[in-house]
């Protein structure tokens, strides 16, 4: 008899039946550089066909892993070269036509998002990078599967406060143009500070510059099993216990995300990219990373103790996850996105959980401001303040953060946004009234800061 | 060839014939059984059964739904899993 015990597949098939492990996303990543023309309808055709040589099978293999391994895998993502590159040499750039391209593409290979309608423009923008901002919000109302990231910010080059300002105002427009559907533009657009080159996640996948032709990027979803296993722990249990439970079932969810993408990639034929250890949670109830701080003794997300508490789940989840595969990227840590976490939308609903304490939780959790559904009449001067704040904590402590807010049209404190699916629903919460207009529109570049003195 | 090992665990109240009617299906299909655990828990029959699929003479799909099919006529919860999963999982 093998040395595994009946105790051991028992308690995986409760970790799938019960607590919803899964496997939140493989992401195929592919270069598009060899797709530039001068001709933008070439340049498309090129995307176009090369997505469809390269992705084509992917939907199928997964689906064939999924039945072998009884393991869900919840979407098929790509992730390709960011487009401002691609269309920046044509003579017209008309980036929406792009867009459309890998809508069309993504649709026909039958994956569920596709990221990369993305520019990095901490230090300033080129050409190509303003005329692909500028076409985001129209983008993001004529397709339904793209996804769009702006870097603007990082600890190397700073803060670009215009890119900022910009942004705000980008936020605002595709939240507006998609006012029939609670603003869904702005759910499938984020702004980062130090945005990673392989995160399978979305909506900031893209591949990035340091990328081979392609690979397979892989993304885990574990929160439900992490929450069972803190919640079988006796309730006076010390800190150094809890980590170690949580320690233990971090390497089980990886250690099951690595086995899944590297028998991906080897039936894809391509090599295997990373796994992201993110823990990232799911709308269904009990999948949630705010019950997960919930279990360990907080009567509700958001109250004091709520940054500590997801402090050392974020730690004990990396330490975890590193022992089981020697490739780790992405954003690996606890994904905290409002709309798309049950026990988020609970808490938020019932104002334990506000707009600020989710700034203070991002300093120390991997992402940032993810999902939160904000007045519509809130402006584009305090989204972009919003943003600043968040690049800031990025910037600051070397880290990855991010902003994907959603100013939900015609929508006040109190109303109730709802996209479906993954998406999930959340309450519009309450922003600062108080204005930071003068501030985010000085313009320049806020400095990168001292890496020394570290206080 | 440890590509080819699965592990199937069948759980469901218990009744006559269990083990005869499973162990046939993979008879069928040419599906080597190389260890069983069974045990009652909790009023329920949970079986364990560890095979090679190397020599079956069907796809993997179609053994899949053939143990499926089974388990429905007989009201029992069915997973059919690579091993692999499993020493992934639970060993370092």
């Amino acid at each position: 008899m093998s040395r595994i015990t009946s105790h051991s597949i028992l308690e995986t098939i409760n970790m799938i039946k019960l607590h919803h492990l899964d496997i939140r996303t493989v992401t195929l990543s592919l270069s598009l550089r060899d797709c530039i023309s001068t001709d933008i309808k070439e340049t498309g055709s090129n995307v176009y066909e090369k997505i469809i040589k390269y992705a084509s099978k992917l939907s199928p293999i997964a689906k064939e892993i999924e039945e072998e391994y009884s393991i869900p895998i919840i979407n098929k993502r790509i992730a390709v070269t960011p487009i401002s590159i691609i269309g920046e040499s044509s003579k017209k750039t008309d980036y929406v036509y792009l867009a459309t391209m890998l809508d069309k593409a993504a649709k026909e290979v039958n994956v569920d998002f596709i990221g990369g309608y993305s520019a990095l423009v901490e230090k300033g923008f080129t050409r190509g990078d303003i005329a692909l901002i500028e076409s985001i919000p129209e983008t993001l109302k004529l397709t339904d599967r793209v996804c769009s990231s702006i870097n603007v910010a990082s600890s190397k080059a700073g803060i670009n406060m215009e890119a900022v300002l910009k942004m705000g105002q980008i936020v605002k427009q595709a939240a507006n143009l998609t006012s029939d559907r609670d603003g869904i533009g702005a759910a499938k657009l984020v702004i980062f500070c130090n945005t990673p080159s392989d995160n399978p996640f979305m909506a900031g996948a893209f591949h990035g510059y340091g990328e081979p032709e392609y690979n397979l990027n892989v993304g885990v979803s574990g929160p439900g099993v992490v929450r069972a296993a803190v919640e079988a722990l006796p309730d006076d249990v010390d800190f150094g216990e809890l980590a170690t439970k949580i320690k233990k079932i971090a390497y089980k969810i990886t250690s099951t995300g690595e086995l899944i993408g590297r028998e991906m990639a080897k039936r894809l034929d391509i090599p295997f990219g990373v796994i992201d250890l993110s823990l990232a949670p799911t709308p269904a109830i009990g999948d949630s990373v705010a019950n997960i701080l919930e279990a360990m003794g907080l009567e509700k997300c958001g109250t004091h103790g709520t940054t500590a508490a997801l402090a050392m789940l974020n730690d004990a989840v990396k330490k975890g996850g590193i022992m089981a595969s020697s490739y780790v990227g992405g954003l690996s840590g606890a994904f905290i996105p409002v709309s798309e976490d049950a026990g988020m939308i609970d808490a938020a609903k019932c104002g334990a959980l506000t707009f600020d304490k989710l700034e203070a939780m991002t300093s120390v959790c991997s992402v940032g401001l993810d999902m939160i559904c904000i007045p519509g009449s809130t402006t584009a001067e305090t989204i972009a303040g919003i943003i600043a704040d968040e690049m800031a904590i990025g910037m600051i402590n070397k880290k990855t953060t991010a902003v994907r807010v959603i100013p939900v049209p015609n929508k006040e404190i109190g109303d109730y946004a709802v996209y479906g699916g993954l998406l999930g629903e959340a309450p519009i919460i309450a922003v600062n009234k108080y204005s930071c207009d003068k501030f985010v529109n000085r313009g320049g570049r806020i400095p990168a800061p001292i890496h020394s003195l570290n206080n | 060839m440890e590509e080819s090992k699965l592990v199937i665990t069948i759980t469901g109240i218990d009744k006559v014939g269990i083990v005869a009617r499973f162990a046939n299906v993979l008879a069928q299909h040419q599906v080597n059984i190389e260890d069983i655990r069974q045990t009652i828990m909790q009023d329920y029959f949970v079986m364990i059964v560890m095979a090679d699929f190397n020599k079956a003479n069907c796809s993997f799909h179609e053994f899949k739904q053939h143990l499926l099919e089974l388990g429905k006529e007989m009201d029992m919860e069915i997973w059919v899993q690579r091993k692999k999963l499993f020493d992934k999982m639970h060993t370092i």
